[in-house]
């Protein structure tokens, strides 16, 4: 300890902030055009996955309604034909509805899934100036199809799409 | 009197009053930049380029914005302070020269609004009323915070006025005038910071504690007087106290050139080469925008470094520290000044930088003494 000791530590500091001053990046991601990736098991906004074939994979069991603890998800279930094929087995979706402002992004609903039909996204942009606006239905949250002939419904070969949940499989990530 | 002569005051006014607010507004701009820098970030950059339309946005924000008068408060005087706050900024860089003079439909305009043979006195004079409105702000809002601000702001302004009053004494002995054209033309030669570095320092801290700059922005101290003096004002009303702040940040930077770097003048080893004020007119304003920057920065610099010192503290070292150093630095620089004069040798001259900084060096020592005495003593 020096008696000038007040002086080299007032100007450590300076030069402290001098140097970041000039020879520091900025760490600011300039938000709407520069996007932070997100992590991997990140739980952003819902989506309703599709088989490789275009087939909804949702079929309407309500066991996400079920498992949610906000109560945000409300499904109504019809019944498939062949005719108008939406999902695999008997039934699926007719009414799905998820309401973003009682959503708290647990991730009970995937979990409950037994078709891992619900999955939440990376999109966290979500925004609404009305609250009627907050409930996001099928069509918003339906993942969309590469081609034409994939949408549903549609009419498939009688007999084939029998089994409404997939054969299990050890989880991947 | 010629219309004229009138006409080419009032035009000189209002360009001088513009100058200010555009400083203004562009000083919260290079302040935020600036320190966002600092601190690792961008800071605003949105609102044209480079966020250089921010202040306009601003701007149109703080209009807009719904102003609140407490029902408690005293109307007059609540009303009254910003406008107390303000005019004083504003017209004290009335005697401040910006430049040499020109032609200009064969007359000669003189880059100054107003030529005082007491400049120095007036500067002085007018520093002290700003500390009016802000008292004034914090009685009248009827808020203790805000009153707190107010004593606060008062004390510590007044306190440190003594000491920037014996730093505008050293410029005057150096000077040999109260005018500040005849101070800069006096620093043709050298500049007054190299003379008498420490009095340039000293007149630094000074300035920092009476715009009531980090670390001595007691007055406002957020964290204990949530926005102090201005606690109560809202809308254009709070606008105008932030006005008044960064345009006494402004001018005192102004002053500090003009007083101690040589004011509109350039280097002073460019004193006859092209780059010369005498040369081309139009280079004193730049040398001044230049030097009014590098100061500004300073501050912005020593926001971004130092924490807010304590406020017995902040009397402390200015009563107890800068108050005896600028008067034996006064003392210092007359009696150098005399000596060369006396004795006919001008390298006296440079014995004054010399037993200033030893001076300065003898300051920090006690500071040091006296902070230890008291951490020992606390254990």
């Amino acid at each position: 300890m020096g008696v000038f000791d007040p002086i080299i530590e007032l100007s450590k500091g300076l030069g402290e902030t001098l140097r970041s001053f000039l020879t520091e990046k900025t760490v600011t991601y300039q938000y709407p055009e520069e996007k932070r990736p997100v992590r991997p098991r990140f739980r952003g906004r819902h989506v309703l996955k599709r088989y490789d074939n275009g087939l909804e994979k949702c079929i309407g069991c309500s066991l996400c309604a079920a498992a949610c603890p906000a109560d945000a998800i409300f499904v109504e279930a019809s019944e498939n034909t062949d005719e108008k094929r939406f999902s695999p087995g008997e039934r699926y979706a007719s009414t799905y509805e998820i309401n973003m402002l009682r959503c708290i992004y647990c991730g009970f609903c995937e979990d409950a899934c037994p078709t891992e039909a619900v999955v939440l996204g990376d999109n966290y942009e979500l925004s609404f100036t009305d609250r009627r606006d907050a409930i996001y239905n099928k069509e918003m949250l339906l993942e969309p199809v590469p081609t034409e002939q994939m949408l549903t419904p549609r009419k498939v070969e009688p007999g084939v799409f029998k089994r409404s949940v997939p054969a299990m499989q050890d989880p991947t990530d | 009197m010629d219309w004229t002569v009138w006409l080419e005051w009032f035009v000189k006014g209002l360009i001088l009053c513009l100058i200010l607010l555009t400083g203004f507004a562009y000083l919260t701009l290079y302040e935020r930049r600036a320190l966002a820098r600092i601190q690792t970030r961008v800071g605003p950059n949105r609102v044209g380029p480079q966020g250089l339309l921010q202040p306009v946005a601003e701007a149109v924000k703080l209009i807009f914005k719904e102003e609140l008068t407490p029902a408690k408060v005293y109307k007059v005087v609540f009303i009254l302070a910003p406008v107390l706050t303000v005019v004083p900024s504003l017209i004290i860089a009335a005697v401040i020269p910006l430049g040499t003079s020109f032609n200009l439909f064969g007359r000669t305009v003189t880059l100054y609004v107003a030529d005082l043979n007491v400049g120095v006195l007036y500067l002085t004079s007018i520093a002290s009323i700003a500390v009016y409105g802000i008292v004034l702000a914090g009685w009248s809002s009827n808020n203790k915070y805000a009153m707190l601000g107010g004593i606060r702001s008062s004390a510590q302004m007044i306190s440190y006025e003594l000491s920037l009053g014996l730093c505008f004494v050293i410029a005057i002995i150096m000077g040999n005038s109260m005018n500040l054209n005849e101070i800069v033309n006096a620093q043709k030669d050298m500049w007054f910071a190299v003379i008498q570095p420490a009095g340039a320092l000293v007149f630094m801290i000074v300035t920092l504690a009476e715009v009531n700059r980090a670390p001595f922005d007691m007055p406002e101290a957020e964290q204990e007087l949530t926005a102090g003096y201005h606690a109560e004002y809202s809308g254009m009303k709070f606008a105008l106290f932030f006005m008044a702040e960064y345009q006494k940040m402004i001018v005192i930077s102004m002053i500090a050139a003009t007083l101690f770097f040589g004011g509109y003048r350039e280097f002073w080893f460019l004193k006859d080469t092209i780059f010369s004020v005498d040369r081309f007119w139009f280079l004193g304003p730049i040398y001044l925008l230049l030097k009014v920057v590098v100061l500004l920065f300073f501050m912005i610099w020593i926001r971004a470094t130092w924490p807010r010192i304590r406020y017995d503290r902040l009397m402390a070292f200015g009563w107890k520290v800068l108050l005896p150093l600028s008067l034996v630095l006064a003392f210092v620089t007359a009696v150098g000044i005399l000596l060369a004069q006396e004795l006919n040798s001008p390298l006296i001259i440079w014995g004054i930088p010399a037993v200033s900084i030893a001076c300065v060096l003898a300051a920090v020592a006690f500071i040091y003494r006296d902070l230890r005495r008291k951490s020992h003593g606390r254990v």
